[in-house]
C-alpha cells in the first residue's frame, strides 16, 4: 500500500493520454460485459419449463417437421408419462416485426397438468379463460410491455398460420386473464408468453390440421426420465415420423442453436476488440515507460531493485485495467435491462460478468509485461547519461 | 592516518560498444577518508562520472578493488548494490531529477519507502530534512513550481532523508546562477561541517571545487596526483 501514491501519481502523469487509454479499455471491457453476458444466456438457456420431470419429444430429424396430435394417446400410454401436452409453433408478433410474442397454441387442460404448480393464475381467470374461446392468458411481464390490460382485444400476426376462413395470417384474441410464475428463475425464459386454445388454433388453421412440433410430458419419477425418454421413441421407431424425447434444458439448447454457433460468433468479436487493445494500451505502456527512462533510473539509485522497479510498472498496468475493467463491466451490468429488452426471453445474468475480473487481470499482465521488463533491465548509469 | 570510508586499488573500468573497447579507467587508486568534503575536477571524458558511479555503486570496475562504507562494492550483484544504495549513498543530480508529479515532501519521502518506517514517520522525516535544506515551506509544490536552486535542495534533501553514509554530487551547480550554485554549496558545506556528511563533488568549476576540503583533479581515466590519504 505504501508504494500506492507513487503508483497513483505515475499513472495520472499525463492525464489527457490515460483518460483515453482509460476510456478504450473501458469501452472495450463493456463490449466484453455485454457480449458474455449474451453469450452466457445463449449458453446456460432457460427454457422455461421448470424441473428435472419434464421431458420434451420433437420429430427425431427437425423441430420443424410436424408430429401427429394423434401421438399424444400412445405418448400417455407410455409406463412412468404422468401427463403429457402438444404444442405448436405460431411465429407470433403484435403490430411490428420487433414486437415479438411467444404465442402458443396450448391445451388447456392437459397443458396446465404438465406445468402443475409452475404459474400464478386466479382461479376466476383461469376459469374465465377456459369458457372464452378466444381468450389467452399473458404473462404479467408482456401485459405491462405493451401496456395491455384484461379485456383488451388484441391482434398477433403470426408468420406462419393462414387462417382458412380468410387466408389472413392476423388472429386476434380476447385477454382473459394474466398469470405470473413461481419460479423468478424463469421469469425472463416465460416473459413474452402468450397462450391460447389449440382448439381455436386448430380449427382456425388453413393447412396442417392435428400437426403439432413438440411434446411436452411430465413423468412421474425423474430418476426414470432417461428410460422413459427411450421408450417413448421405440413407440415410434421406424415410422414416417420418428421421434428424439429429451429433458427440456437439452431441447432449448438444441433449439438456441439454430441461430448458429453465438459463442463462437461473439468470442469473435471479442477476441478482434482485445486484440486491438493489446496494441493500443500496450503501445501506450511502453511509450508512458520510454518516456520516464530517466525517473526509472532515479528510482534505481535511490536503492530500487529489479524487482521492484518490475513491480510498480507492472502494478501501473493492473491498475489502468483493473479501474477501465471495472467501469466498463459496471456500465455493462446497468445496461442488462437494455439487453433483456432487445433479447426476449433470454435469461441473462450478472455471473457472466465474472471472467472480465480474470481478463483485466491477463490484460493487464500481457500489456504490462513488456514494459516492465524493460524497466528491471535498465542500466542506471546508462540511463542517466543523457540526463543528469 | 584518517579513517577512509572510499579505497580504490588498480580500478579500472572499461566500456564496450560493439567493436569499440574504451578504456575509460585505469589502474586507479583513491582514499578519501570518512567526513571528507572532495571534489573531482578535470575536463569532459577525462573519467570523473564514471569513477563516482563506481563510488556511489551505479556501476562495477572491470577489475580492481572498491571499499565503500566497508563494503566491498566490486563483489556486489545488482541487488546487494541496490540495497547498499538504499542504506548507505544518497545521490544529487545535475538536473536534479525528481519525479514531477510529486509534490516536493513526497519526493523526499521516495528512499523512505524502502525503509519499515510508518507512513506518519516517513512524513516527518521527509519535513525535517526539508527543513534541514530551508525548503520546509515549499513542501507542498511540485519540482515545476520551484526554481532550479530550490530543486536541488528538495534534491539535497532525498539525498539526505535516509541519513546516509555518502552523499556523492554530479555537477550539482551546473544548472544554477552562481547565488543558487553558492547558496547550494554552502549547504552542502554546512553538512560536511555540521552533520559529518563524507561528500564527493563532481564539478567543472573551479569557484564551487574551493567550497572542498581537497580537490582532486583528472585526465584521460587517471588522477593527476595522489589520491591516497596522507
Amino acid at each position: 500500500m505504501k508504494y500506492f501514491p507513487l503508483i497513483w501519481a505515475t499513472l495520472w502523469r499525463k492525464k489527457t493520454r490515460t483518460i483515453f487509454t482509460l476510456l478504450s479499455v473501458v469501452i472495450a471491457f463493456l463490449l466484453f460485459g455485454v457480449l458474455e453476458t449474451i453469450d452466457y444466456a445463449f449458453a446456460n438457456p432457460s427454457s422455461g419449463i421448470t424441473g428435472a420431470d419434464k421431458l420434451i419429444t420433437t420429430n427425431k430429424y427437425s423441430i420443424t417437421l410436424p408430429l401427429h396430435f394423434a401421438d399424444a394417446q400412445q405418448i400417455r400410454s407410455v409406463p412412468g408419462v404422468a401427463e403429457v401436452t402438444w404444442i405448436t409453433w405460431f411465429g407470433g408478433y403484435y403490430q411490428e416485426s420487433k414486437n415479438f410474442v411467444f404465442a402458443l397454441p396450448v391445451d388447456t387442460d392437459t397443458y396446465f397438468n404438465v406445468h402443475k404448480n409452475e404459474f400464478v393464475v386466479s382461479d376466476g381467470q383461469m376459469q374465465a379463460y377456459r369458457n372464452t374461446r378466444t381468450g389467452a392468458l399473458v404473462n404479467v411481464a408482456l401485459m405491462k410491455k405493451f401496456g395491455w390490460k384484461v379485456g383488451d382485444k388484441v391482434p398477433l400476426h403470426s408468420t406462419i398460420w393462414t387462417q382458412k376462413k380468410d387466408g389472413s395470417l392476423d388472429w386476434t384474441f380476447d385477454i382473459i386473464g394474466s398469470y405470473d410464475v413461481k419460479d423468478p428463475t424463469q421469469a425472463g425464459a416465460q416473459a413474452s408468453n402468450f397462450l391460447f386454445h389449440y382448439e381455436l388454433f386448430d380449427e382456425g388453421r388453413s393447412y396442417g390440421k392435428g400437426q403439432v412440433h413438440w411434446f411436452e410430458e411430465r413423468v412421474g419419477d425423474p430418476s426414470q426420465a432417461s428410460a422413459i425418454s427411450n421408450r417413448i421413441d421405440a413407440l415410434f421407431a421406424n415410422s414416417p415420423n420418428e421421434t428424439k424425447t429429451q429433458p427440456a434444458d437439452d431441447f432449448t439448447m438444441a433449439f438456441v442453436k439454430q441461430f448458429g454457433d453465438i459463442g463462437f460468433v461473439l468470442r469473435a468479436i471479442l477476441g478482434a476488440v482485445f486484440f486491438a487493445l493489446l496494441f493500443l494500451t500496450g503501445n501506450t505502456m511502453m511509450q508512458s515507460v520510454r518516456e520516464r527512462i530517466p525517473e526509472l533510473a532515479v528510482l534505481k539509485t535511490l536503492g530500487f531493485g529489479d524487482g521492484k522497479v518490475l513491480g510498480l510498472v507492472l502494478a501501473e498496468s493492473l491498475l489502468l485495467c483493473a479501474i477501465a475493467a471495472a467501469i466498463g463491466l459496471a456500465l455493462s451490468f446497468a445496461a442488462l435491462p437494455i439487453i433483456k429488452m432487445g433479447l426476449q426471453g433470454v435469461q441473462l445474468s450478472p455471473k457472466a460478468l465474472i471472467p472480465g475480473i480474470g481478463a483485466a487481470v491477463l490484460l493487464a499482465l500481457i500489456v504490462g509485461m513488456p514494459p516492465a521488463l524493460r524497466a528491471m533491465r535498465l542500466n542506471i548509469v546508462d540511463a542517466l547519461a543523457d540526463k543528469r | 592516518m584518517s579513517e577512509a570510508i572510499i579505497s580504490l586499488r588498480n580500478v579500472a573500468k572499461r566500456y564496450t560498444r560493439g567493436k569499440q573497447s574504451v578504456e575509460v579507467l585505469q589502474g586507479l587508486n583513491l582514499d578519501i577518508a570518512k567526513g571528507e568534503f572532495v571534489a573531482l575536477m578535470g575536463p569532459s571524458g577525462s573519467g570523473k562520472t564514471t569513477l563516482l558511479n563506481l563510488i556511489g555503486g551505479l556501476d562495477t570496475p572491470t577489475s580492481g578493488e572498491i571499499t565503500v562504507a566497508g563494503q566491498r562494492l566490486d563483489r556486489l550483484g545488482s541487488g546487494g548494490l541496490a540495497r547498499w544504495r538504499a542504506n548507505h549513498v544518497g545521490f544529487v543530480f545535475q538536473f536534479y531529477n525528481l519525479m514531477p508529479m510529486l509534490s516536493a515532501q513526497r519526493n523526499v519521502e521516495l528512499p523512505l519507502l524502502l525503509t519499515h518506517l510508518s507512513a506518519a514517520q516517513r512524513k516527518a522525516n521527509a519535513q525535517a530534512a526539508l527543513t534541514l535544506v530551508g525548503i520546509a515551506d515549499r513542501a507542498k509544490h511540485k519540482p515545476n513550481e520551484l526554481s532550479g536552486g530550490q530543486a536541488q535542495r528538495v534534491a539535497i534533501a532525498r539525498a539526505l532523508v535516509a541519513d546516509p553514509t555518502l552523499l556523492v554530487c554530479d555537477e550539482p551547480t551546473g544548472d544554477l546562477d552562481r547565488k543558487s550554485a553558492d547558496d547550494v554549496l554552502h549547504l552542502l558545506q554546512m553538512l560536511n561541517r555540521d552533520h559529518g556528511k563524507s561528500i564527493v563533488v563532481v564539478t567543472h568549476d573551479p569557484k564551487a571545487a574551493e567550497f572542498a576540503g581537497r580537490q582532486l583533479h583528472m585526465d584521460k581515466g587517471a588522477l593527476l596526483e595522489a589520491g591516497t590519504l596522507a
